[in-house]
């Protein structure tokens, strides 16, 4: 078990390198900082000076992967590359292009993102398999058909739609809870409900008819067969069966969902206000702030990365046959 | 002779057409995919999916024909071309397209949204002005308006039922065969049918009872209104219809040639190979996708900052962007498919005929070509169309993130961004909103209806999970 930590933990390693590399080759190789500062700057002719100027601020004066003019080990670690990629690691994220300390902004954030996305996922996860169950109990029959074709109607229907309607319906026509906005303490709760109710509807269409299919996969086995020959009560072939072992796919489906929970939570977030770090990135895309989305990409595939080790450990004790080696 | 633009995205679009008809034909020729097909056209929700489909499709192709005008009046022999490009279906819009009105005003409205300062018999009166437009034709709206549109309904709906009748006798002369067309006229209604012609018949003619009544009254009226700057909304998603075609066709086949080559190539060859496609898409899905979308986009930015000069019009520089957007869509989309062709090709390349193309000495490049890719291909139909709705609704998260199509370009992600502040004024416009919302939710939905009938014909592991028995498809069993 330790010996596959470790073994996977080196490979994210190697995975967030990769990351990093293709980000970095992205953001300042195939784009040099030249043009990052024009484009900062704006104005339409702007002379070499600024943007010397502006480079020497902001740290862009380096060579990008080699210093053929630093001594020893300065040739590697005075170039771009290394302040803005390799130092990540060690979660050293340096300052946005509009000289703020990125690792203060995150460190703010992270609470305000963690108190929307963490209930979010939990939340979709558990309305998406109890309708599942409903429609898997029911199958076959009326209720299964209309609920399938409610799944589908529901995930026709854009993240933004439900947003607006929700917003505009418990917001500002029933003055319910408060459009937008957050503090932090007990009321935040009040400014939560939305976005969470609205989250759970927009995804429960895919999510239950995922599940649902996991379910009726599951339930289509030999041993659902003999548990019912035995004589087992619909109820406990369903819950005691076919749910624990469909547990494994929706696990792993739960896992694949963390990285998307990142991508809700920017539309989420800068919808209704709450000062995360969606809203971050969303406001660091329109400033075209590289650096600040470089370190979010980092950080948003280290997050990745970490759930899936999750998901994988979460596999034994799920399912005690699974042995991980 | 006008001067034809070929824009890349209506380019790919044609070839993409193209492609589907090839396919068509080598479907037709192919007796086991023949079959397969069979059974996607016997679901009858699929069926209603693929006229609608169809409709949006036309609409989109019509709007990827473009043009710019020429000029009368060139006084020294040379031809002079409009600046603007126009496509198929702004000319034949081009009543809608000039119906320009100062602001909002409400779908079939002939005034104003916005009250307006007039002097009437020397008093200041705050009043709803008269639309330019709308309902111009009227010269007394107070009294016409409710029996001219009422008038114009009927005529325009009945012309839709005319034409649907016209339709289905049509339908039914082609598709007597050996019988009388009333016979088959009435086995279709009755639904007594292989295909489900009547759930063919009934969207066909809702869609031209709808096209009809629209076409009576769009010639005067704002039917979904206009937009703040005084726009026609039902001719924004109209032109809206091909953005969201364009990105969902082109992105989900943009996936193809990496996922394709990729996955049977690690799948085949396993050793260093595999490892090394396997490190690649684990990196590429690692990253978040709204965050590698918008990384990349913020490289064509910067592209099309600098070579501004070369679009000769709006129109252009917009289409080169949505292009590179789909091909973004596409570079930064392959690793499911990639992962699942993978599994697949390990599987098939175990098994005893690809041994024995190995045994005859078949090339590797042989073997992947003649044995494996063309036993996968269904794994790429499935995810292709299924890719397609989320592609569209896609467009408009990244459209509100600031990644998404140019901002002047029609899309309903730009529409649905607008609506956002526009519900929150005091009297809420939601005619914006509900256009893009209506046009999305019936493209989207149909082509999800289309996609999983697809899934279920084409994957043997979906076909097992349909429940048995469902209703409405006792005669589906029973066949």
């Amino acid at each position: 078990m330790l010996n596959y930590i470790v073994r996977r933990v080196a490979y994210a390693v190697l995975i967030l390198l990769g990351v990093n590399l293709l980000t970095f080759t992205l953001f300042f190789a195939v784009n040099s900082p030249d043009n990052i500062a024009r484009l900062n700057i704006g104005a339409k002719r702007v002379s070499q000076d600024a943007i010397d100027k502006w480079k020497a601020e902001r740290g862009y004066d380096k060579p990008l992967w080699f210093n053929a003019r630093a001594e020893g080990r300065g040739k590697l670690t005075q170039t771009l590359f290394h302040d803005r990629s390799l130092r990540l690691f060690t979660l050293q994220f340096g300052a946005s292009d509009s000289g703020r300390d990125i690792r203060h902004e995150i460190a703010t954030r992270l609470p305000a993102s963690l108190a929307l996305a963490g209930p979010m996922l939990l939340l979709t996860v558990y309305a998406g398999i109890a309708f599942a169950l409903l429609l898997v109990f029911f199958r076959a029959s009326y209720l299964d058909f209309w609920g399938t074709v409610l799944c589908v109607l529901l995930m026709s229907i854009s993240s933004l739609f439900y947003i607006i309607m929700a917003q505009w319906l418990f917001g500002k026509t029933l003055r319910l809870v408060p459009l937008s906005g957050y503090v932090p303490g007990l009321d935040l709760l009040k400014f939560l409900v939305l976005p969470l109710v609205v989250g759970i509807v927009y995804q429960l269409g895919a999510e239950a008819r995922l599940f649902r299919a996991m379910l009726l996969e599951e339930a289509g086995k030999d041993y659902v067969r003999t548990a019912r020959a035995k004589g087992l009560a619909e109820p406990a072939v369903l819950f005691g069966h076919v749910l624990r072992n469909a547990w494994l796919p929706i696990l792993t489906h739960v896992g694949a969902l963390l990285p998307y929970a990142f991508l809700g939570s920017i539309v989420f977030e800068s919808f209704f206000g709450i000062p995360g770090l969606g809203t971050y990135v969303v406001e660091a895309i329109a400033a075209q702030d590289f650096a600040v989305v470089h370190t979010m990409v980092f950080l948003g595939s280290l997050l990745y990365i970490l759930a899936y080790l999750a998901t994988d450990i979460a596999y034994t004790w799920v399912d005690p046959r699974v042995r991980l080696q | 002779m006008p001067k034809f633009v070929f824009l890349w995205t209506d380019l790919v679009l044609w070839l993409l057409v193209a492609a589907a008809i090839g396919y068509g034909v080598h479907a037709r020729r192919t007796p086991s995919l023949r079959v397969t097909w069979r059974h996607v056209a016997r679901s009858a929700p699929a069926m209603a999916a693929a006229v609608v489909l169809a409709v949006f499709i036309v609409v989109a192709l019509l709007d990827s024909v473009h043009f710019r005008p020429r000029l009368g009046g060139a006084g020294d022999g040379g031809v002079a071309y409009a600046t603007r490009t126009l496509s198929l279906l702004d000319v034949g819009l081009s009543h809608a397209r000039q119906a320009q009105e100062k602001t909002y005003s409400q779908p079939l409205a002939y005034w104003s949204f916005q009250k307006e300062t007039a002097m009437v018999d020397g008093r200041e009166v705050r009043a709803h002005p008269r639309l330019r437009h709308g309902g111009a034709h009227l010269a007394d709206p107070a009294t016409q308006w409710h029996a001219d549109l009422v008038l114009r309904s009927l005529a325009g709906a009945g012309g839709g039922l005319l034409g649907a009748v016209a339709l289905v006798m049509v339908l039914a002369r082609l598709r007597r065969g050996e019988g009388s067309t009333g016979a088959t006229l009435r086995q279709m209604l009755a639904g007594n049918t292989d295909l489900p012609w009547r759930t063919v018949i009934c969207t066909a003619g809702f869609m031209l009872i709808l096209a009809g009544w629209i076409g009576a009254l769009w010639p005067v009226y704002h039917v979904f209104g206009t937009d703040r700057t005084g726009n026609d909304v039902l001719y924004q998603a109209l032109k809206s219809i091909r953005t969201a075609v364009v990105i969902g066709a082109l992105s989900s086949v943009a996936t193809l040639p990496l996922a394709v080559a990729l996955g049977v190539l690690a799948g085949y060859f396993k050793g260093w190979v595999d490892d090394l496609i396997q490190y690649l898409y684990t990196v590429l899905s690692s990253i978040p996708p709204i965050l590698l979308v918008a990384a990349f986009v913020l490289l064509i930015n910067v592209y099309l900052d600098q070579h501004a000069d070369s679009f000769p019009t709006g129109v252009e520089r917009a289409e080169f962007r949505l292009f590179l957007l789909c091909v973004i869509l596409g570079i930064t989309g392959w690793a499911t498919l990639c992962r699942l062709l993978r599994a697949e090709t390990l599987k098939l390349a175990e098994l005893e005929y690809v041994q024995a193309a190995r045994a005859f000495g078949v090339s590797h490049w042989r073997i992947m070509g003649r044995h494996i890719l063309p036993n996968v291909m269904h794994l790429v139909l499935i995810v292709t169309v299924l890719d397609f709705s989320g592609l569209v609704l896609y467009e408009a998260v990244l459209s509100y993130v600031g990644v998404g199509v140019d901002p002047n370009s029609y899309s309903f992600g730009s529409m649905i961004n607008l609506a956002r502040s526009e519900m929150s004024r005091e009297p809420a416009v939601w005619w914006n909103l509900a256009a893009a919302f209506g046009f999305m939710l019936a493209l989207v939905l149909a082509a999800n209806l289309f996609a999983d009938a697809v899934r279920e014909a084409f994957d043997p592991r979906a076909r097992a999970l349909r429940p048995r028995g469902r209703p409405g498809a006792a005669h589906q069993a029973a066949r």
